[in-house]
């Protein structure tokens, strides 16, 4: 849904999302960040990854990830209920009855769900303990 | 020093060694993988919106802006639409009308409120390029970081001019009471279908340039549908910036505006 070359703003949407989930983490170490995205919103997921990365490094967030739970834009009509996806193009009247009065009842989303805890799949061994072989080939404190 | 754990019933310890038939902690941990440990999965619901935090300040600067009684319109387009052209046309009808601040979002450098300077009206540039990735949209504290550079009991209408793109401002409540766009009709008719977050989020379209109406073999009925397909509500208000022309009709856009704030 957005041309290619325009700035990013993801940039600072991962600003936002370090708050939170430093804050729910409590200083405990974080694999995974599941993110839901709605369509309507203009979050190109690959740019949010790519962009993580560069907020988190050098951070305690460091070789975490972000996992993007897409949300599909679904609407209903008040004027005689029908629910449908709005699909690809944008056009919010009813695909039923044709009218404009129709609410958007999906597809705004844009939370941080949840997070998996544990240290990252790729990231720093901790003080102390010892790689055992197994997923640790490269990492480095 | 020994690794620090925080186990979900909220005890929390650290320790060099492992017991025997426990397992390193070197590794990747998935849920339930704790098998020495006496926990829950390791997975922690957050379920908090990424936009609370800029939305908590937006409420705090409509407040600042209704304790005033100031109404304020966030101002967005992409770049060269014309919302300085407009903006400077503004001034000259409502200056000596009504007190007006101009909030100014600019990537580098006070070329537009250059522009704007010398019609009376408070201006308090934001220049975003220095912000740690904001250079491409005015976000709530941004706004709440120019508010103090104005005197807000002494105005009545603050115009937030944003940052010319039809991307990223659209996502941010910068605190205003009403939205508007400035669309130019050399932009093309399909603007609305590429840009559908920008277009729903507005309460006015300015549809300008309608002076080169006649030059362009622009389809305005085709990008009035396609508005409408996006958003049926908004308000639609054809102008030239540079002739003047409909921007009467902006103007008392804008006293209808303070009017539903006051």
């Amino acid at each position: 849904m957005r041309a290619g070359g325009d700035p990013v703003h993801e940039l600072s949407l991962c600003g936002a999302i370090a708050n939170i989930v430093t804050r729910h983490a409590a200083g405990r170490p974080v694999s995974v960040i599941h993110v839901q995205v709605g369509q309507l919103r203009q979050v190109v997921p690959d740019t949010l990854v790519f962009c993580w990365e560069l907020v988190s490094d050098g951070t305690p967030l460091a070789g975490s990830r972000i996992d993007v739970e897409g949300v599909p834009a679904r609407m209903r009509c008040r004027a005689c209920g029908h629910v449908a996806e709005v699909g690809d193009l944008p056009v919010f009247a009813c695909r039923d009855c044709g009218s404009i009065d129709a609410e958007v009842i999906s597809g705004e989303e844009f939370m941080v769900t949840s997070l998996d805890l544990g240290a990252a799949p790729d990231g720093a061994v901790p003080d102390g303990a010892v790689p055992d072989g197994e997923a640790n080939e490269g990492a480095s404190t | 020093m020994g690794r620090f754990h925080r186990h979900d019933d909220g005890t929390a310890h650290s320790h060099d060694d492992h017991p025997a038939g426990d397992h390193s902690h070197g590794h990747s941990h998935g849920p339930g993988d704790h098998s020495g440990y006496q926990t829950g999965p390791d997975r922690v619901e957050v379920l908090e919106r990424i936009f609370d935090e800029n939305d908590k300040t937006a409420a705090a600067n409509r407040g600042s802006f209704a304790a005033s009684g100031v109404c304020a319109v966030n101002l967005m387009s992409s770049p060269g639409a014309g919302k300085t052209t407009l903006l400077r046309e503004t001034l000259q009808r409502m200056a000596g009308e009504l007190r007006i601040g101009i909030i100014e979002g600019d990537i580098e450098t006070s070329l537009d409120a250059d522009r704007l300077a010398g019609f009376g009206a408070q201006i308090a540039l934001i220049n975003t390029g220095n912000g740690f990735g904001g250079e491409c949209h005015l976000d709530a504290p941004m706004v709440g970081s120019a508010l103090p550079r104005l005197a807000l009991s002494d105005l009545d209408l603050v115009l937030i001019e944003n940052v010319g793109n039809l991307v990223c401002p659209a996502e941010f409540d910068v605190g205003e009471h009403a939205r508007a766009m400035v669309y130019a009709i050399t932009e093309g008719e399909e603007k609305p279908l590429k840009y559908p977050v920008m277009f729903r989020s507005c309460d006015l379209v300015l549809v300008n340039k309608m002076d080169l109406l006649p030059y362009l073999g622009f389809d305005l009925d085709g990008f009035l549908a396609n508005l409408r397909a996006v958003n049926p509500a908004a308000a639609v208000i054809q102008v030239s910036a540079r002739t003047g022309e409909g921007v009467d009709a902006w103007c008392d856009w804008l006293r209808a505006r303070l009017g539903e704030v006051r």
